[in-house]
């Protein structure tokens, strides 16, 4: 009884924490993108543009106006919960955040699921036979996965298994060309194909998943295997494993019930930090597969100076990294057998 | 969950998998056949030509959705491929025009039978709401406007529902040619202006999204950023319908998987490669790769003579004589495109533009040149390129790097993002040295001149500043090609650019297409995009 308040305290302390951090936020994101080098208003006026065309589209974007005034108009938008046009998409940045968000997540979860299943069996038996071969292929499959990088990896696997061999689809995004989107319920389409029960566009949706997700799964294991390994290494030297086995608790139990949720702490730390991370920095896999998610979005919007876009960009990568944040804390306390009974 | 209960739902589940495989691909599948799939590197971002921030990829929906008064015929090249035809000028949605006496008056007769594809029939009003909105929203239209002298609204005249007059300050040769271009479409004006407000009289939000016009295709689906599908309108008036029903254009931002695209034959046309895969994959005979050399365009090296040393020249002579003419033809164009060195005499003979420069790499004169001038010691100067168009643009500068080397000048590379290129190199001209790869879309060597050779002009990034060439463009702009004038300004033009040679010519870029066996009917065009409306499949 007395678990349940305390556990929304948290939360609620939490939240409050956000908020210097997001308005920090506004104010950093504002100001580099005016910092950024170029000239938007050149660059948007296109090929043959006069000095006086450059100057109407200056005015038209609104960048002829002093910085605090730019500013204010920004917050103004902020508070009404406008994030602007970007001008490289010609879309809103709200919509393009909420169809490319989804995309981003839907890639990363699945990549983050694909390096959980191979990452972690493979640290758990590296630790409890160290030294021994299972330990120097986690190793090598841990340096390769990082040493590769993840355009060459994506284009290795498109090109064996796409060009040669002809098992996997085109890779051209999210759909083959003879699919439409399923209906829009939560933007992730193999879930919105199962909840409008399509199976035929759920299926071709997850082929399409499968080299993306795997190409930033092999990068993104590397720190959940060493992770997992050095945990494990760790809590398995400690008394009470000892005490355990001696008192003639099998292998198993000893493994998973005792080690594993001992050792599990740190490695959720990380998988917090590689989703994170991964959700921002798969720019290159996005490319290659034509997935149309965040990264390139910020990519594309940075290179041709679309505050809109950087801005609005910035600031949800902000939101997600407070909401992870979170998550990961509230996941501790129930994972975590000793923070709970502290009353 | 009872393992009977489960059981149940896995088999439900299974029947269903069944019937909707069936019901889901089955008409999918059947419009296969007459589907194009085009893929490019390049995102569009917006339906609307006339729009601020709209990028050049977008040029195509005005070209595809919609109708220009006029349009140019085809021709066959040398190498078989065809092009749209400069020199003959074809009705597009007028059937007819005429132009008086003096020039200065253009009358058009629309086609009767021309319709939106609401139903409404196309009439002079909606042309000149068209034209209005192009030269009064600013930016690219409006200047591309201006190119044919059509910068007024009050130039534009309704006379009836289906004449529409336009009075020209001057007669100019430029002015039937640019309304071909995509940006003298006609737009439907009563859907439009429905959606207009106070603040939007010219309903950019709405077009933006939605097209409004009377072509060969509409608009069936646009996903920003992944894909645009056009679809067939049966109804178009102003050509031969279509034979393909569809076509999707997909974002591919990946060259190596556009080009693995193509290769395996899941996509027909892959738009705009870079010359290496071009030749790669003409030597692998998979695909057909059309090559056409873009007119009025040139790959060159700029001197700005806001840059001491470049004032001398010289210095600019000694630069076109170092340059590795051949190896950057070989090694960033691929063989791809036209020489343009090399040249026979100094004074040219034709009016063909480009033409090839009488420089080519002579190390012993570029030095001799360098002796002579007043910087024989030499100098450092950071030689400035692109990034977005590094696929040529870096291993020409490696090269250029290499040979003014030996002559005493010491390079070292800057490279620019690809949105502060226009800022910095064309906006405030000041790159000392610097690639540059302007294109006129009207191809007459006097446009060309008026963009790249007059002071002040955008494309002139070398601020070179000549009296005699600004007042020969000056002269020529609007000329008539059969004027007697004509022919001896134009080389007059050629011979003071070769022999200042403020821009040194590098070569001629192609515009590289490749697409499957079973297509036909590609065309090149000068606005560089892809014009669906001609093209076939066959089927196997």
């Amino acid at each position: 009884m007395v678990r349940v308040p305390k556990r929304l305290r948290l939360v609620g302390y939490r939240l409050l924490q956000a908020i210097p951090v997001l308005i920090g936020i506004v104010v950093v994101s504002f100001l580099l993108t005016r910092a950024l080098p170029g000239d938007p208003a050149v660059y948007f006026a296109g090929p043959a543009a006069s000095e006086e065309s450059i100057e109407q589209i200056r005015v038209s974007m609104g960048l002829d106006r002093s910085l605090p005034v730019q500013f204010l108009a920004y917050v103004g938008d902020l508070l009404r919960g406008e994030l602007g046009q970007s001008i490289s998409t010609g879309q809103p940045v709200l919509t393009e955040l909420t169809t490319r968000l989804p995309a981003s997540l839907e890639l990363t979860g699945f990549a983050l699921l694909f390096s959980i299943a191979v990452a972690m069996p493979l640290g758990i038996l590296a630790a409890t036979r160290p030294n021994s071969w299972i330990d120097h292929l986690c190793r090598f499959v841990v340096t390769a996965g990082v040493s590769l990088p993840t355009f060459f990896t994506g284009l290795a696997l498109v090109y064996l298994f796409y060009f040669l061999l002809g098992w996997s689809p085109a890779p051209m995004g999210r759909l083959d060309i003879l699919y439409l989107s399923p209906p829009h319920v939560t933007g992730f389409y193999v879930i919105d194909a199962l909840i409008d029960g399509d199976f035929e566009t759920a299926r071709a949706a997850l082929a399409q998943l499968i080299l993306p997700a795997v190409t930033l799964g092999l990068f993104t294991l590397a720190p959940i295997a060493r992770m997992t390994r050095a945990a494990m290494l760790q809590v398995l030297e400690g008394d009470f494993i000892r005490t355990a086995r001696a008192a003639g608790l099998s292998g198993n139990k000893v493994l998973y019930t005792y080690a594993l949720r001992n050792a599990i702490l740190p490695v959720i730390t990380t998988l917090g930090m590689v989703f994170s991370f991964a959700l921002g920095a798969n720019v290159l896999v996005e490319k290659v597969f034509a997935w149309p998610g965040i990264g390139s979005y910020a990519v594309e919007a940075l290179v041709v100076s679309d505050y809109a876009a950087v801005q609005g960009f910035v600031l949800s990568m902000a939101l997600l990294f407070v909401i992870l944040n979170l998550l990961i804390d509230v996941t501790y306390t129930l994972v975590d057998p000793r923070l709970g009974m502290e009353d | 969950m009872y393992r009977r209960d489960f059981l149940k739902g896995v088999s439900a589940l299974s029947v269903g998998v069944g019937a909707l495989t069936f019901l889901k691909s089955m008409p999918a599948l059947a419009a296969r056949n007459d589907t194009l799939v085009v893929v490019t590197g390049t995102t569009i971002n917006s339906l609307d030509i006339h729009r601020s921030g709209t990028n050049r990829p977008s040029y195509q929906v005005a070209v595809n959705c919609y109708d220009r008064l006029l349009t140019f015929g085809h021709k066959q090249l040398e190498d078989g491929s065809f092009s749209y035809d400069y020199d003959n000028l074809q009705p597009e949605l007028a059937e007819s025009w005429d132009v008086s006496e003096d020039g200065r008056t253009l009358i058009f007769k629309l086609r009767d039978n021309a319709r939106f594809w609401d139903g409404k029939p196309v009439t002079a009003h909606d042309v000149k709401w068209s034209f209005d909105r192009a030269v009064t929203l600013g930016g690219f239209p409006t200047a591309q406007m201006a190119a044919g002298s059509l910068e007024e609204p009050e130039q534009f005249e309704a006379v009836d529902d289906k004449t529409f007059r336009i009075r020209l300050p001057h007669s100019s040769k430029l002015t039937l040619p640019d309304l071909t271009t995509p940006v003298a479409i006609v737009i439907n004006s009563e859907v439009a202006k429905v959606h207009a407000t106070d603040q939007d009289p010219w309903a950019t939000e709405y077009l933006h999204r939605n097209p409004a016009g009377s072509g060969a295709f509409q608009v069936e689906r646009w996903d920003s950023g992944q894909q645009l599908v056009y679809s067939r309108n049966d109804d178009w008036a102003c050509g031969p319908v279509p034979k393909i029903q569809r076509v999707i254009i997909r974002e591919i931002p990946s060259q190596s998987t556009r080009r693995a695209l193509i290769e395996r034959g899941d996509v027909h046309f892959s738009q705009s490669i870079p010359a290496k895969d071009a030749r790669e994959l003409e030597a692998a005979g998979k695909v057909k790769v059309v090559s056409t050399p873009i007119e009025n365009c040139l790959h060159v090296l700029c001197t700005n003579l806001n840059f001491e040393p470049f004032q001398d020249k010289k210095v600019r002579q000694a630069i076109a004589h170092a340059v590795p003419y051949e190896a950057i033809f070989n090694n960033a164009a691929y063989g791809r495109g036209v020489p343009m060195w090399g040249g026979d005499s100094t004074k040219p003979e034709s009016t063909a533009w480009p033409q090839p420069f009488p420089y080519s790499q002579d190390l012993e004169k570029a030095k001799a040149l360098m002796a002579e001038s007043g910087h024989a010691d030499g100098f450092s100067v950071p030689l400035s390129f692109d990034l977005g168009q590094a696929d040529w643009a870096e291993p020409t500068a490696l090269l250029i790097q290499e040979a003014l080397g030996k002559i005493g000048i010491k390079v070292s590379l800057n490279k620019v993002p690809g949105a502060n290129w226009r800022t910095v190199a064309l906006v405030e001209k000041s790159l000392p040295l610097h690639l540059e790869n302007f294109g006129g879309w009207l191809n007459t060597p006097d446009y060309y001149f008026y963009w790249a050779y007059v002071k002040g002009n955008l494309f002139n990034s070398s601020n070179y500043d000549n009296k005699e060439i600004a007042g020969l463009v000056d002269e020529t702009l609007y000329m008539a090609q059969d004027d007697p004038k004509y022919a001896p300004n134009i080389r007059r033009m050629i011979e003071i650019a070769i022999d200042d040679v403020p821009r040194i010519p590098l070569y001629q870029p192609s515009l590289n297409v490749a697409m499957q066996q079973n297509t036909g009917g590609y065309e090149y065009w000068y606005h560089r995009q892809l014009d669906v409306r001609p093209l076939t499949l066959k089927q196997d």
